[in-house]
């Protein structure tokens, strides 16, 4: 059998964690292509729903990452974030869902390899992690 | 009807198709839903390659277009205004990232391609569930406000004022010009630093359309582009400025004196007191803090001399709000303490010195009339200049300065104009960057005075039997010198101001890893922030000197008075909207707005979005439990369908297989790759 390579979605911010997944890019800070990100406008958009949409689609792993507290564009919608990823810890046990599968991190638009180390650690872990549970979650 | 979708996948140059393998992507791209043609091509961003989009919009009937290629933050307004010149609405179109976030970053070319399908899946997913959306246009207001009135912050005012506007000018400190008031001379050329930038105070203050507020500090912003309301604090003066003279008689009786900041603690001011002679405001401010009469005790001599009956111990803080459109940031630096650098016996010995104690000695308003000396008040027979003090060391501040260098040549010089050619001068360096117009030129005239270059960077300042001895590692010998001199000068580095973070979030901005402020692209947007309408001058957004941080201003005050003088602005129409079908009126998103934007309407008994105050954060989109608030161009479809898209094919396919999972029509006929469209 193939090793287990996972597939991540990643919900950013468009003004902290995007702009330095680019400042990554530009500075070809190499990364796994297992994670994928998904452009979001600011981190207290992201519906619980997106989350439990994608990992119940196929994804292994989660993030959400935003501006730092205190520097939302948007002035408080990271921490919106962190109140539902709160929640959604506990709602993906009960779904079945490891909770380790959602990550809530902080990047800010000049952390560039911040958001490599980022990409690469949560690749790490949710690798260490396995498969999701999401075939066993839909069979029930 | 069905979508006709167009999708544009961007070799840029060999960025992306080194590693992606462009023709297997756009052949993908054919293969899914909708998709009516897709192309590659060299440079997406070019002339031929927005007129190929913009012909196939035309010729094949597309209703859609996605363009994979750099990030959205750098060319998505390029496309939409293709998409727009073509007649369709710009928010049909999606852009999608398969550089930075793709061929840039993976390690293998084919994962790479893998990755840049799925991505490319997506943006073709997402873009059918796209709305045509039409921006709003909002009147900018014409005055402007700057921050700061240094040598940048002046030069915004001037500017910006000269072209017709009003400027509302705020300076922290009780008088204007900022860093460069404090210096004596300037690189390269030697002009009088005074003599460049008195004029430039004057003619700030007499500007009849800047409107200067000094000793004040902004303290709120609300508001969006082109209509911002800032709240700023004149803190108490206690000096009525409408009646004071500027005499000066009240600073000479006042018997509270301490440590001046203007003059680097190198000498006293009183408790009443004014910079310089020169100041502008030329009227003393009372420091609260030091003045006996506001502590409680037994004084008020000032008062009682004062002619013109100008103090008032009862003046109190004031709020000042004002309207302005456009905001300009040009909050300057600190300069580092080098206490921290034990080793240099900064604090502990009277003749170490940080660059900007030196300038005070040797400016001709200073505390010794200009005259270099050392504390005894003897003509110091040697000097040592150790340069990067906290700057380029990864236990203060990596980046380099930029100015240090310069102005250590410039003490050189005039070290061994004013003390003679006795005097000897030692530089300690590291690297000597001299990169600016005129500066090599000036390096070699320094050198060829006879001053001493030494590249290392100093391990200690000892105090042996009254002389200062500098321990080195020449690195061109190498071998351990050991200097002895009369007077060190540090040349410290250049930081953000203490408090940047505060104003950063003041202001909705962000800040660099060196915790400057950030500029919205290094390259392409240097004076422009994240946050529309807010720019930046000078060195609050990284270490200049004076050449650049005026151009910098310049650019600053050029980009707030295009919008000013346009005078409106299109605010993007990517807000939230409720759905009033939808909504049952829990009024959850009312309070989680951070923006005030949405109100209740009784009579409907549901959530309504007041489009003008709405950012589109999506606060109330990722909350509402009915999913009755969506923001429009990321509604919940819109990202199902980007996750469905992104995740397609999987679980782990190997890449052959993915292009397997979506079955190519042989019979595709306008889906040729493009050759030199």
């Amino acid at each position: 059998m193939e090793a287990f390579e996972p597939t991540i979605i990643a919900f950013v911010c468009n003004w902290c964690t995007y702009t330095a997944a680019d400042l990554a890019g530009t500075a070809r800070m190499v990364q796994s292509p297992r994670l994928r990100l998904v452009r979001m406008m600011c981190t207290g958009m992201v519906d619980p729903k997106y989350v439990i949409k994608a990992l119940l689609s196929g994804a292994d792993g989660v993030l959400i990452s935003g501006c730092h507290p205190g520097d939302c564009h948007y002035i408080n919608g990271n921490y919106k974030a962190r109140r539902r990823v709160k929640l959604l810890n506990e709602i993906l046990t009960g779904f079945g869902f490891d909770e380790r599968r959602l990550k809530l991190t902080w990047v800010g638009a000049s952390e560039g390899n911040e958001f490599a180390a980022t990409v690469n650690r949560m690749v790490e872990d949710i690798r260490a992690l396995g498969p999701s549970e999401a075939a066993a979650v839909q069979a029930l | 009807m069905a979508n006709r979708i167009g999708v544009y996948v961007c070799h840029c140059g060999t960025n992306i198709a080194g590693k992606v393998d462009v023709a297997e992507v756009a052949r993908f791209a054919r293969g899914l839903r909708g998709v009516a043609v897709a192309r590659d091509y060299k440079f997406m961003c070019s002339d031929p390659g927005q007129e190929m989009i913009i012909r196939d919009i035309r010729e094949l009937g597309l209703n859609r277009v996605v363009v994979a290629s750099c990030s959205p933050r750098l060319h998505e307004k390029t496309f939409q205004n293709a998409c727009l010149r073509a007649g369709l609405n710009p928010f049909l179109f999606q852009m999608t990232c398969i550089r930075e976030h793709c061929s840039w970053v993976t390690a293998d070319g084919l994962e790479a391609t893998d990755k840049a399908k799925h991505i490319v899946a997506a943006a073709v997913a997402r873009v059918n569930y796209h709305e045509a959306l039409y921006s709003r246009v909002e009147k900018v207001h014409p005055d402007v406000l700057v921050v700061g009135a240094g040598i940048a912050g002046m030069q915004v005012a001037l500017d910006i004022s000269r072209a017709g506007h009003n400027v509302h000018l705020v300076e922290r400190g009780p008088s204007i010009g900022g860093h460069m008031a404090q210096f004596d001379k300037t690189f390269p050329t030697l002009d009088c630093a005074a003599c460049i930038s008195t004029p430039k105070m004057v003619a700030v203050s007499q500007e009849p359309r800047i409107n200067l507020m000094t000793y004040a500090e902004v303290v709120d912003i609300k508001g969006f582009v082109g209509n911002y309301t800032a709240t700023v604090r004149v803190k108490p003066r206690y000096v009525d400025m409408r009646r004071c003279t500027g005499c000066g008689l009240c600073m000479e009786k006042c018997p509270t004196k301490v440590p001046s900041e203007f003059e680097a603690g190198m000498g006293e001011r009183r408790a009443i007191y004014r910079n310089s002679p020169q100041s502008v405001p030329n009227k003393p401010v009372i420091d609260a803090a030091h003045c006996r009469q506001l502590g409680g005790k037994k004084c008020g001599v000032c008062a009682k001399l004062c002619p013109s009956g100008a103090i008032d111990f009862e003046q109190k803080e004031q709020l000042v709000s004002m309207d302005v459109g456009t905001i300009v940031l040009a909050t300057g630096f600190d300069v580092f303490d080098p206490t921290p650098l034990g080793q240099y016996g900064f604090g502990r010995y009277d003749n170490v010195l940080t660059g900007l104690q030196f300038e005070r000695l040797n400016n001709a308003v200073g505390p010794t009339d200009g005259k270099i000396q050392m504390k005894n008040g003897e003509k110091p027979g040697s000097v040592g200049i150790i340069h990067c003090v906290g700057s380029r060391d990864t236990n203060h501040h990596p980046y380099c300065s930029r100015v240090c260098c310069m102005y250590a040549l410039k003490y050189d010089h005039l070290i061994k104009d004013k003390l003679g050619h006795d005097t000897q001068v030692y530089n300690f360096y590291i690297d000597m960057r001299c990169f600016g117009k005129g500066y090599e030129e000036f390096y070699r005239r320094v050198q060829e005075e006879g001053v001493h270059f030494i590249r290392g960077r100093p391990a200690e300042v000892t105090d042996e039997d009254g002389h200062l001895v500098i321990t080195c590692e020449d690195t061109l010998l190498g071998r351990i010198v050991r200097v002895p001199v009369d007077m060190v000068i540090l040349c410290t580095a250049m930081t953000p101001r203490a408090d940047a973070a505060e104003v950063a979030r003041t202001f909705g901005i962000s800040q660099g890893l060196d915790r400057f402020f950030l500029e919205e692209h290094p390259k392409l947007g240097p004076v422009s922030t994240a946050t529309d309408g807010i720019f930046l001058a000078g060195t609050c957004q990284g270490p200049k000197d004076i050449p650049d941080a005026v151009a910098h201003a310049s650019g600053a005050a050029c980009q707030a008075l295009s919008l000013a003088a346009r005078g409106e602005v299109t605010i993007s129409p990517t807000i939230s909207h409720i759905d009033p079908d939808i909504c049952s009126g829990c009024k959850s998103c009312i309070d989680l707005c951070a923006y005030s934007a949405i109100e209740f309407d009784e009579r409907r008994r549901v959530a309504v979005v007041n489009e003008a105050m709405c950012k589109g954060c999506g606060s109330c989109a990722g909350h509402c439990p009915s999913g009755a608030a969506q923001i429009r161009h990321f509604s919940e479809r819109s990202i199902f369908t980007e996750l469905s898209g992104m995740l397609a094919g999987l679980p782990h396919p190997p890449a052959a297989t993915v292009a397997m999972a979506h079955p190519i029509p042989a019979a595709e006929t306008h889906g040729q790759t493009a050759q030199g469209a």
